[in-house]
């Protein structure tokens, strides 16, 4: 399958691929972000987990993890991480209808309906957490 | 091949994982790295969140977002390294990273939230 | 007096250069020319010696594919004067070899499309059918967006796991798999789910989504891999969980 030299072949050129090919087109580095998000969503479960280990263990502790979350390194680093938590959400959500076909009474919906009906999912589940939260 | 089976089934991990982290996971962000770390609302008392962690519902929804967030991560990161850093040759110990990594995590989120 | 309009054109003569080169040629902008018209200008007025695919001229036979400006387009589909004041780079399709100057080698993908059994399977003990196999519109519409592939590379050209893995079977195949899969006529799903359910098949695939991007007949190969992962996927659960159910 190599470019072997023939009469009728002379030298197929091949370029290679650089591991930098991520770099050379906006789309192919908004997708390698986009996949990179993974990494944040990790971190918010690690982070969550220390959250739930705090609040178990005692006041104290809890009031350490306030404080510990609170310092102005790890603040920006939340930052980061949950616009990279949105991200991922908006391109997930955006993306979902592409691969699902649903059929209501026979009929298809439209793509635009299936992601406008994840973003209510999410905006709906958000609220309820949030109301959990404060209330 | 044992591959062939598993991957499906990791896939599957990694879709509801994504499902569930862009979910829950912004809004769960948005208050505890951000929005009383910094001030902006007060801080819950321990005792509300205690009650609410205690929750049975609120425990298996925490423990299934945590372990398919988890395996989303895994799964993904997984391929970003193949791809995206041209290391395939080091699929075995990927995988041990990645997947290894996402059960570690679950065997701790299991024990954190299911064992309260 | 037309305007005028440099085209940077990649050349590779094998027999006297060890790697492509670029030279420019200077021809009329006329509101109407696509690329392709350009290049055949060069041809006809400027330089004969340049070598490049076509045939149709009008965005069908999939010939005419190249990388204009750094995105894969069908040159006789993109239009000169978009790109004014150009000048206009035009390489051969990205991630196949280069035969000569715009000329690249398709080969692969040619021993790819087989792989995927794109034809109507009909099982050999089912009975003949009486007369028309009948399909209704809503049939017709499962599979149609899968069936207007004009084969010609564009999604190849842009997928990076195209580049990056020698075998990737592709978005034109997959998509093309699922044409067949998706029509009512066919019964073939399971033997085609043995090459496309592998690491070669959807599984490589990361949702990057620039084939369908780049597909000039909306066909949405990126799409068709997605849908075709949940199929493999929920099948797979289903053998798993329930083992004793022959699918």
């Amino acid at each position: 399958m190599s470019g072997n030299d023939t009469e009728f072949h002379p030298r197929w050129y091949r370029r290679r691929m650089s591991v930098f090919w991520w770099v050379s087109r906006r789309s192919y580095l908004i997708f390698v972000l986009r996949e990179l998000s993974s990494v944040f969503v990790a971190w918010s479960v690690v982070f969550l987990l220390l959250l739930v280990r705090a609040v178990s263990q005692g006041g104290p502790e809890y009031q350490q993890f306030v404080d510990w979350s609170s310092a102005p390194w790890m603040l920006a680093l939340n930052v980061v991480a949950l616009a990279f938590v949105v991200f991922h959400a908006i391109t997930w959500f955006n993306l979902a209808p592409q691969a699902m076909v649903v059929r209501v009474r026979g009929k298809r919906v439209a793509r635009s309906q299936v992601a406008l009906a994840h973003f209510a999912g999410w905006a709906l589940l958000s609220a309820l957490a949030a109301w959990l939260i404060l209330e | 091949m044992a591959k062939r089976r598993v991957e499906p089934l990791l896939w599957l991990l990694f879709s509801s994982g994504g499902l569930a982290a862009a979910l829950l996971l912004p809004v769960l962000l948005l208050f505890f790295g951000l929005v009383f770390p910094a001030g902006l609302l007060p801080v819950p008392a321990r005792a509300h969140l205690l009650s609410v962690a205690h929750n049975p519902f609120t425990r298996i929804v925490l423990f299934g977002l945590c372990v398919l967030a988890l395996f989303h991560w895994a799964h993904r990161f997984r391929y970003t390294l193949y791809d995206g850093l041209q290391l395939k040759r080091l699929s075995p110990l990927i995988m041990v990273i990645c997947y290894g990594g996402a059960l570690a995590g679950s065997g701790i989120a299991g024990y954190l939230l299911l064992g309260l | 007096m037309p305007d005028h309009i440099i085209l940077q054109v990649t050349r590779y003569r094998p027999e006297r250069e060890p790697e492509p080169t670029t030279q420019e040629y200077e021809i009329p902008l006329y509101e109407e020319w696509a690329v392709l018209d350009g290049l055949n200008h060069v041809k006809d007025a400027l330089d004969g010696t340049l070598s490049y695919r076509w045939s149709c001229r009008m965005g069908i036979c999939g010939s005419c594919g190249m990388t204009v400006n750094g995105e894969p387009r069908l040159t006789c589909a993109t239009f000169l004067a978009d790109y004014r004041p150009g000048p206009i780079r035009i390489e051969p399709l990205r991630n196949f070899p280069v035969i000569r100057d715009l000329v690249v080698e398709i080969g692969d993908f040619m021993r790819k499309l087989p792989q995927v059994k794109p034809w109507l399977i009909h099982h050999e003990d089912a009975t003949a059918p009486e007369g028309e196999v009948l399909q209704t519109p809503a049939d017709l519409d499962e599979f149609t967006q899968y069936s207007m592939c004009i084969n010609c590379m564009l999604c190849y050209s842009a997928c990076p796991i195209v580049g990056l893995e020698e075998g990737f079977l592709g978005p034109a195949a997959i998509a093309l798999a699922q044409r067949y899969n998706l029509d009512s006529r066919d019964e073939g799903a399971d033997e085609r789910m043995e090459v496309l359910s592998t690491p070669e098949g959807v599984w490589g695939c990361t949702f990057v989504g620039e084939c369908t991007t780049a597909c000039p007949k909306d066909v949405d190969p990126a799409g068709a891999i997605q849908r075709y992962k949940l199929t493999a996927a929920t099948q797979s659960l289903k053998s798993f969980l329930l083992p004793w159910r022959s699918t």
